[in-house]
């Protein structure tokens, strides 16, 4: 059972505000990492790698499987491993230990979180030089496995684990969001899904929905429920739509273009399909896959990493089989503005090296993130989920293409739903993007949601959804994510208020010396 | 001409110190008018809300059913009988009990509360850290917040709250539920305190080794130590699944610490909060192993 993910979120929220505030005050700087001439191996090393899994066992023990073959290659390392089923988690712990100069060695992440870590001095270890090291970068000669060329690593995915000129993590696993639909209530309601999914289609199926008998159950399904659109990750549905239309977010130095004409439109756009009853979202009502899994919902938009979850013969199921319905299952894309150019985020996990005061520890570490890359890790990684694997070493392998040949042979490893939502994303790496990351890109990316839910609140509450209303939104969700309180993060000038009388007197007393150190190089020029 | 560069560089030093200084400064003023900020706004939608809710709850009241209530309340508070009547997405006014406290996070708080009538579950209520340390079981306080419905779990989101000077305290005497296990009437009693007696545990999945196990980290077994627990217990041939929520109970309780040591076929009374997600999910407090 998947309960309790809001307190998860929560801490994210939370402990990015609170890095805005404190750039990580108190964290321990240490010495800028080289890369040893050798490593070690008459010395013994352990370290912590701290992984995030889908509350999928599978995935831990292809983790621990990993560790005991990387052990086996380096006897002198050892890895603890360290479990989270959530993001959240493990960033809120890393700003803590960062404090206390107790960060794990390698750890899962999004570029958008080590934007934070890296408020630290020489927190996280910029991976240029170890990538390209002869010896023990990718496919390095003294390296003990088969480990992949920087060229075998899809160059999409690695870029996205660049920030300003460096590479600070490497790319773990990637996945995008799809739609799955219930394509036997999409068509008992006499449409046919287009080759591509517009927003105009999803609105209309949607509406049409909505159509209720006079016993109060609704025609398309015979139940008391039906919400025939439901968006699991919010900031995901606001960032594509303003991508697709080319509107504003934030430029890549940070200045935030979030509140802007098209994104009132939208929420506008939205709020009138919420007032019918034919939009909702998962922090509002539950989980996409547990609606449409009882045919419930029509349209479940959701990671490709959580499609074991989606469609009556889900492997993965936290509703009672009695509540199951029976229907065909479509996985597509999300919906689009723009059908010929279509877009869609990049998502997933990375891995990221902390520094330490040993550069022999954080060779280790770096040798294990490169084995995540190994074929072995990928292929039985991306297998779990709708995943890809992110070198083309591991994509264009046998073992992978067998695996994705198999689509559909059983409702478990070979679960159609899973392979064709890792398909989508293989077929559309292309036309995948990814949001500029600086310290307070997280903030933002929870306000661009939190505008979604708050609409979403007031129509479900019978309040006024108007421009004027979502201008007084911008304002409250610009506080709430503190958006105008880092200089990075800001699009406005941000009014501190009169300076402090000392800091008056001490400036001032400032510029007097400065005056006067003119003066006195003025007059020794002249007598000299 | 070293006497001036050594002015400079002292200056530059004095100039790189008072920056610092100032930064401090200027981030202090700025959290502090963004909090004043925040506050009044708090302010002014309570206020609203207090309004608003007043109107709301006169007419609610019209259909209370005080007579059947072992309660009383504060005019314009709403019985529990008016509570399960109110629709979803509609403002609620309550005066509740706590009967546990789950979390506290960046001022806002979960905790179970119950009166003499039902439970109501707070999620997310806004609360200082100060106020959360005073929401000691049996405190009595008044909610305002929204009636929502998460996966089945029916609480009151977007809450704040204020003490109830003066109140009495409150501490609801636990229900057995036993019986109505795997009944429809069991989520009348939704997330109220109450117990479960004499049930068998069950296998809750295998070990890697594929043996059998009588609990769980996490729902599959994909956790570590700290994680939820999740362990299966019988009753008249049935099966049901038990958890022990991490943020109510933590790997430091006793209840932690006794589902860790649960043998398959030994018979236990259980005590807790009548969660709901997708169907019944107790959150457990208390495992008492009555027979081996």
């Amino acid at each position: 059972m998947r309960s309790f993910w809001k307190a998860g979120a929560l801490a994210l929220t939370a402990a990015a505000s609170l890095c805005l505030f404190t750039g990580c005050h108190g964290a321990r700087e240490t010495t800028a990492f080289s890369v040893p001439e050798e490593f070690d191996t008459s010395k013994d090393y352990e370290i912590t790698f701290w992984a995030k899994n889908d509350t999928n066992i599978t995935q831990t023990e292809i983790y621990k499987q990993a560790i005991e073959d990387f052990q086996e290659l380096y006897p002198n390392i050892t890895v603890n491993l360290r479990l989270y089923t959530d993001y959240g988690d493990i960033y809120n712990d890393v700003i803590t230990n960062i404090s206390t100069g107790t960060t794990p060695n390698v750890c899962i992440t999004y570029p958008d979180h080590i934007a934070t870590y890296m408020t630290g001095q020489n927190t996280v270890v910029p991976l240029d030089e170890l990538m390209s090291d002869e010896k023990y970068g990718l496919g390095g000669s003294q390296v003990n496995f088969d480990s992949p060329a920087a060229d075998e690593i899809i160059p999409q995915f690695l870029e996205e684990c660049s920030l300003n000129g460096h590479y600070y993590a490497l790319p773990y696993m990637r996945s995008t969001e799809a739609c799955y639909i219930n394509k036997t209530y999409v068509e008992a309601l006499g449409y046919t899904l287009p080759e591509t999914l517009t927003w105009d289609f999803i609105w209309e199926v949607s509406e049409a929905a909505t159509a209720m008998n006079e016993d109060g159950t609704y025609q398309v399904n015979g139940q008391d429920v039906m919400i025939p659109f439901i968006y699991k990750s919010t900031d995901n549905m606001m960032i594509q739509m303003l991508r697709q239309l080319g509107a504003g977010y934030s430029t890549d130095s940070g200045e935030i273009q979030l509140f802007n004409d098209t994104t009132t439109e939208l929420l506008n756009t939205i709020a009138a399909h919420v007032k019918t009853g034919a939009f909702s979202t998962f922090k509002i009502s539950g989980y996409p896959a547990n609606f449409l899994n009882a045919g419930q919902c029509i349209f479940a938009i959701d990671s490709t990493a959580g499609a074991t979850w989606m469609g009556t013969n889900a492997p993965l199921s936290d509703i009672s089989e009695d509540s199951l319905v029976d229907f065909e299952t479509e996985v597509m894309m999300i919906p689009q503005f723009d059908p010929d150019n279509p877009q869609m985020i990049s998502q997933g996990p990375s891995v990221c090296v902390f520094n330490k005061t040993d550069p022999q520890e954080v060779l280790a570490s770096w040798l294990f993130a490169q084995y995540l890359l190994t074929n072995d890790v990928q292929i039985a990684y991306a297998r779990t989920e709708g995943y890809i694997p992110v070198t083309t070493k591991a994509q264009e392998s046998d073992a992978y293409q067998d695996y994705l040949s198999r689509e559909g042979e059983d409702n478990n490893a070979y679960y159609d739903v899973k392979i064709k939502a890792s398909k989508l994303l293989l077929d559309n790496i292309g036309n995948t993007f990814t949001t500029p990351v600086f310290n307070g890109s997280t903030s933002l990316r929870d306000a661009a949601g939190q505008l979604i839910e708050d609409v979403t609140k007031a129509v479900r509450r019978k309040q006024e959804v108007s421009d004027e209303s979502i201008q007084a939104l911008y304002s409250d969700v610009t506080d709430l994510y503190h958006l105008n309180e880092t200089g990075a993060a800001s699009s406005g000038k941000t009014e501190f208020g009169p300076l402090p009388s000392t800091a008056v007197i001490l400036l001032a007393s400032l510029a007097a010396a400065w005056v006067f150190i003119g003066l006195y190089a003025v007059i020794t020029r002249g007598r000299s | 001409m070293k006497k001036p560069i050594a002015l400079m560089v002292t200056l530059s030093m004095a100039l790189a110190f008072s920056g610092s200084v100032m930064a401090e400064e200027t981030t202090e003023t700025a959290s502090e008018a963004v909090t004043e900020a925040g506050t009044e706004a708090a302010e002014t939608e309570a206020a609203e809300t207090e309004a608003a809710s007043e109107e709301e709850t006169e007419s609610a009241s019209e259909a209370q059913t005080e007579s059947e209530s072992q309660e009383e309340k504060s005019e314009g508070v709403m019985y529990y009988a008016d509570y399960v009547a109110a629709d979803i997405d509609t403002e609620v006014v309550i005066e509740t009990y706590v009967q546990a406290k789950q979390s506290w996070w960046e001022d806002q708080a979960t905790v179970y509360t119950q009166d003499r009538d039902g439970a109501y579950f707070l999620y997310n209520m806004a609360c200082s850290e100060e106020d959360y340390e005073k929401l000691v079981p049996g405190t009595k306080i008044k909610v305002t917040g929204y009636k929502s419905e998460w996966s089945g779990e029916v609480e009151i989101i977007d809450a704040t709250f204020e003490f109830v000077e003066d109140g009495d305290e409150y501490i609801a005497p636990i229900t057995d539920v036993t019986d109505l296990l795997g009944t429809d009437e069991l989520i009348d009693h939704q997330n109220q305190y109450v117990e479960f007696k004499g049930l068998t545990v069950e296998a809750a999945g295998q070990d890697a080794d594929g043996n059998d196990v009588a609990f769980l980290y996490n729902w599959d077994g994909s956790g570590t130590d700290g994680d939820d627990l999740y362990f299966n217990a019988s009753l008249n041939g049935e099966t049901y699944t038990f958890t022990v929520e991490s943020y109510l109970c933590d790997n430091t309780t006793d209840v932690y610490a006794a589902v860790k040591e649960l043998e398959i076929g030994q018979t236990v009374d259980l005590e807790g909060f009548l969660y709901w997600y997708e169907g019944v999910n107790p959150h457990i407090t208390s495992v008492t192993v009555v027979e081996e």
